[in-house]
């Protein structure tokens, strides 16, 4: 008896509490950048794919939701040839952004990307990747690793040496 | 069996092992880089440091390093000692410090040995901040891609190159942190077995470079036990597979056969798979000689039309199944079927079976071949028929040094110290050929002579073994060579097609008569012997009798064989073009499908499954590594069908492969064992298939989701124990069924230690496959008698050469393969150059009759007397007969192939060009 007039007691006490409900979509709710919506592609800052198919994006999805195929650039440098997330079955869990050594693939706000059709959700790359660097604005994977590429040879990458002339006697 | 303690653990160990393989044989989890079960201990990289005490009141110990450490009863060890803890993290941290930091980029990620050891050591956090060393790379040829940056100086690559496979161009240069490995020049890798420096080094140095061009993660390949098709050596493999390509293949282990080394051939030579020729569909001739492709219905119907109640007959291929062949034998009766050999192969494989049925000698194992401690080789070039052989070959040189190592008390495993006692000092081999062979280097006798010669030279040997005296001092003292001998071993085959030579060697075996003589045949496809076997009852039929017959012919069935590479070009025609409609079953295109005029487009074996006979007479199951894409259908399956439809009075009841082999097994004594080739289709491994996929799989639901969102279901497999899918364990199963290795910890290529019954031994669950041949041991009947050719003035003996790149029909439309192929050539001597005034890459016009083909030329170190080689089983030299005799003349309208680049000019070339590397020229 005492229980049942304590529940009713609590329930009717929030009819004077502040309404939680946000009159969405008329008014937007703060969103961080933190929060975990629709995955982009990004581009380091000399505006290059940074994606570079080393597929732990797709190998630690849950869902496995991503497939991709890795190619290769005339100065031997990897991209991926295509890169597919099925939206429909992804759950925005973000461990493919904490996967990714190069912050290519990270997570927006965006969260509004209802379709009627759900063929729809199925994004290529050329859904995914936006014109901008994300959350990371300083990063680029190949200044870093001892790859040679196109602008970059072999030694001219961050902490590293002039190569070494193995004829050399002074070596 | 001597007992010690680990971490107070009690453990049995083998007498005379070291440390190190007695962890891994407990199960523990001690990491190392530089030993490797094949290769033994040098202890280079100090990583599998662990603690040794005194005795039982001592507490301090001392590292020492596991690999160079021997058991003795009652030693005590800690691998969870603090000290040998904090030194194995040392040694991995001091590793890294040059390391380039391109794992996302490395082709080795995901199966890298470093990856495992370091997260083993618990080694994460980078505390040097000095400069990083970096190293120019090579270009090392089409098959293997080069990183020096990612080294970390084990010397596995260099011991494995040069003193396992005996290559001489690739190696360590500088010195302390400056080591470097690599060839003194680009430039294409010589050795044949340079693809195993992908598995054998445990970092991304050497990768392979067509699986790069295609990548996927060792995790997202889909793959399955098989069996090398590229000789009949019969490798065991594991090709990986995704998005519908197979894209790399990978060494199988199978202690008794290839161990854990392939050939490039076997491990490259897959690239044909994916080719632009390959058929998707089957296809009915039009009036104008295309095809327009029909449903695999549409094509049963019409082959059903073509056949019922009508003359019908079948030619099988050495290159199918055992099934496939069985099945389309009883289609269409023995006597209708020809194995599909050409009539000089099939003479020499089946009397190649019948010395095997009854010499007095054991048909070896590679294995076996390993311990041979006297070789006498006889007419063939061993490299390019049996390229597995011959490693194994040169492995059983090595016998002196193991044998003055037991003298000295050395354990096996102390490599370096073996290789220092026993300098250049080898076992006997002697090589009796008609050229250079490729096993010359370690030879300790070679003799060159013409094929009619070899043979007189054999049984020169057979006769001094029975006591006879001989005017012949090589020959006399190769039969001293093999009588001092434990385990002598003779090696022939049938790459000179000469009888005589065969005949011989199994004259020299048996006149040896002793228990251990080891007897082995090369012969040239991965299914020869099998086949050989089938039609040893001698009912079948031959090219040649059927092509007399072709005029009186509805129908003529050809499964997977192009047979103008089996006879000559009018012999086929006859066969082929007289009014009898040819069905054929093949997967690519070719000269024999362009002339058939029904095609039925059939799997690889890469989707399908079969038994295939080695040449040591072992059958050995391989299973598909994808569902056939298209209308492909496995050869077993479309005559299977037809045999339904047509209402076959024996193959109609049939109803899935298993029942194929058990009928199989029934039809000849000789196949008795195939039934335990391999586990049935009911086998489960508690409770599920074997999962063809591992278990971190990825993609799944987004592979195909760009052609729909609503994931198919996966293809299920009714034929054989294993499954499309990640489910299930790859753990403890029969040897047979494993599709890929990994253990828990360790995701490379090592984790295999975890499938074997101790170090170095055979598979947990056995060895996998049944020896089909045995031995009467009442000596083969053969008949000494060799002829001998007379010459007439410039005429010249025209030997064939087989080569491991261009021989083989399948693996030459792989295009990596076809550029190390090169042109056909035409080999001479020295002085036959000089003669004709030709240098190498010259053209020299090759005339045999009417036939006549321009070939440049190769010139060799050692040839017999009046011989001149050809390169076998390439395009250009298709119409030369092995030996015929030729006239030469040099080829006035030869263009030579543009100069070959030296290095530095190939680095000008590219910045011209502005290429990555050669690979993008």
């Amino acid at each position: 008896m005492l229980s049942e007039l304590r529940t009713m007691w609590e329930v009717l006490k929030h009819t004077f509490t502040k309404a939680e409900t946000v009159q969405y979509p008329e008014e937007m709710p703060y969103l961080s950048p933190r929060y975990r919506g629709r995955i982009v592609l990004t581009r380091d800052p000399d505006g290059e794919e940074r994606c570079v198919a080393c597929n732990l994006c797709a190998a630690v999805c849950p869902v496995d939701c991503i497939a991709l195929q890795k190619d290769t650039r005339e100065d031997g440098t990897w991209y991926p040839e295509f890169f597919r997330i099925n939206f429909s079955r992804c759950i925005m869990c973000g461990m493919c952004e904490e996967a990714c050594p190069t912050y290519a693939i990270q997570l927006t706000p965006d969260f509004e990307m209802c379709e009627y059709d759900r063929q729809n959700m199925v994004y290529e790359k050329e859904h995914l990747l936006i014109n901008g660097v994300g959350k990371y604005p300083d990063y680029n994977f190949y200044r870093v690793s001892g790859m040679k590429t196109a602008t970059k040879d072999k030694g001219e990458a961050l902490n590293e040496a002039r190569p070494i002339d193995t004829k050399s006697l002074l070596s | 069996m001597p007992m010690i303690y680990v971490d107070g653990q009690e453990i049995v160990v083998k007498q005379g092992e070291n440390i190190l393989e007695a962890c891994l044989n407990a199960g523990l989890d001690l990491p190392y880089f530089c030993w490797h079960p094949a290769m033994g201990s040098i202890g280079s990289c100090r990583q599998c440091a662990l603690v040794q005490y005194q005795n039982e009141e001592d507490t301090r110990g001392r590292i020492v390093m596991g690999c160079m450490t021997q058991v003795s009863e009652g030693a005590r060890f800690s691998l969870k000692a603090e000290n040998a803890t904090q030194f194995r993290k040392a040694v991995v941290e001091s590793l890294m410090l040059n390391h380039p930091h391109d794992c996302p980029v490395c082709a080795e990620g995901g199966e890298c040995h470093l990856q495992d050891m370091t997260v083993m050591v618990g080694h994460r956090d980078r505390r040097y901040t000095g400069k990083k060393n970096t190293y120019r790379n090579q270009y090392l040829g089409p098959l293997i891609e080069h990183e020096m940056n990612r080294c970390i100086a084990c010397y596995r690559c260099e011991r494995y190159y040069r003193d396992y496979a005996g290559g001489k161009d690739l190696g360590a240069q500088a010195s302390h942190d400056h080591l470097y490995f690599g060839r003194h020049e680009e430039g294409v890798l010589e050795s044949e077995f340079s693809g195993n420096l992908v598995e054998v080094c445990p970092t991304g140095v050497f990768t392979d470079k067509p699986f790069l061009k295609q990548y996927s993660r060792k995790w997202d390949l889909q793959s399955a036990p098989s069996i090398c098709q590229g000789c009949a050596v019969g490798c065991n493999i594991a090709p990986g597979e995704r998005y519908g390509k197979v894209k790399r293949v990978h060494n199988r282990y199978n202690d008794e056969v290839n161990g854990y080394f392939l050939c490039d051939r076997g491990r490259f030579g897959s690239g044909y798979l994916n080719s632009d020729l390959r058929l998707d569909y089957a296809g009915i001739k039009n009036p104008d000689g295309s095809f327009f492709a029909v449903h695999q219905q549409q094509a049963l119907d019409t082959a059903v039309e073509w056949m019922a109640g009508k003359k019908v007959a079948a030619i099988g291929s050495p290159r199918a199944s055992l099934e496939a062949n069985y099945l389309l034998r009883e289609l269409v009766g023995s006597k209708n079927f020809a194995p599909g050999f050409s009539d000089q192969e099939a003479d020499l494989i089946g009397s190649i079976v019948n010395i095997l049925q009854t010499t007095k000698s054991i048909n070896p194992s590679i294995k076996q071949i390993e311990t041979a401690d006297a070789v006498l080789i006889l007419g063939e070039d061993v490299t390019n028929t049996a390229p597995r052989v011959a490693l194994a070959l040169r492995q059983s040189v090595r016998n002196k040094a193991f044998e003055l190592a037991e003298q000295m008390g050395l354990p096996p495993w102390q490599d370096a110290a073996i290789r220092n006692l026993a300098q250049d000092q080898r076992s006997p081999m002697t090589v009796v050929s008609a050229m250079d062979t490729r096993l010359d280097d370690v030879a300790s006798t070679c003799v060159s002579l013409a094929p009619d010669d070899i043979a007189a030279f054999g049984h020169a040997v057979a006769a001094a073994l029975a006591g006879e005296t001989t005017d012949n001092t090589e020959a006399d003292a190769a039969a001293q060579m093999l009588k001092a001998a434990k385990n002598p071993l003779i090696v022939s085959g049938s790459s000179m097609a000469h009888q005589g030579i065969i005949n011989s060697a199994a004259a020299v075996a048996d006149a040896l008569n002793q228990a251990t003589t080891m007897l082995s045949f090369c012969v040239p496809e991965c299914n020869s012997l099998g086949l050989a076997l089938m039609v040893a009852d001698g009912s079948s039929s031959s090219l040649k009798a059927l092509a007399k017959r072709a005029a009186k012919l509805d129908a003529l069935i050809v499964l997977e064989n192009d047979l103008y590479r089996r006879g000559d070009k009018e012999l086929i025609d006859q066969l082929l073009a007289s009014g009898t409609k040819v069905i054929t079953l093949d997967m690519y295109e070719n000269d024999t499908l362009d002339q058939s005029d029904l095609v039925m487009a059939a799997a690889s074996y890469a989707e399908s499954q079969g038994t295939l006979v080695s040449s040591e007479g072992r059958a050995q199951r391989f299973y598909p590594v994808h569902s056939p894409a298209a209308e492909r259908l496995p050869s077993w399956q479309w005559l299977l069908r037809l045999a339904k439809i047509t209402g076959h009075k024996k193959l109609a009841k049939l109803e899935n492969f298993d029942q194929i082999v058990v009928a199989c097994a029934k039809s000849s004594p000789l196949f008795a064992g195939l039934v335990d080739v391999a586990p049935l289709n009911n086998f489960r491994d508690r409770g599920s298939k074997i999962p063809r996929q591992t278990h971190r799989y990825s993609g799944r639901t987004a592979m195909n989701s760009d052609v729909s969102v609503h994931e198919p279901q996966q293809p299920k497999d009714h034929e054989s124990p294993l499954s499309y899918s990640m489910e299930g364990l790859n753990r403890d199963q029969p040897a047979s069924l494993i599709p890929f290795v990994w253990a828990p910890g360790w995701n490379s290529n090592q984790s295999l230690q975890k499938f074997q019954s101790e170090v170095d031994g055979p598979l947990k669950g056995g060895s996998s496959g049944v020896r089909l041949i045995s031995s009467s041991q009442t000596g083969a009947e053969i008949s000494p008698q060799v002829g001998k050719i007379i010459l007439k003035p410039h005429q010249w003996h025209l030997v064939p050469m087989e080569q491991i790149h261009g021989s083989d029909e399948l693996s030459s439309h792989t295009d990596e393969i076809a550029e190390l192929a090169g042109r056909g050539f035409v080999a001479i001597g020295r002085k036959v150059a000089e003669k004709l005034a030709v240098t190498e890459g010259d053209g020299l016009l090759v005339k045999q009759g009417e036939i006549e083909c321009s070939l440049e030329v190769r010139i060799l170190s050692r040839v017999a007397k009046n011989c001149i080689g050809y390169s076998a089983g390439y395009s250009e030299t298709q119409g030369l007969t092995a030996g015929s005799l030729v006239g030469l003349e040099v080829d006035k309208a030869w263009r030579r192939s543009g100069p070959e680049m030296i290095a530095s000019d190939k680095a000008a070339f590219e910045q011209v060009i502005g290429g990555g590397g050669a690979s993008n020229v």
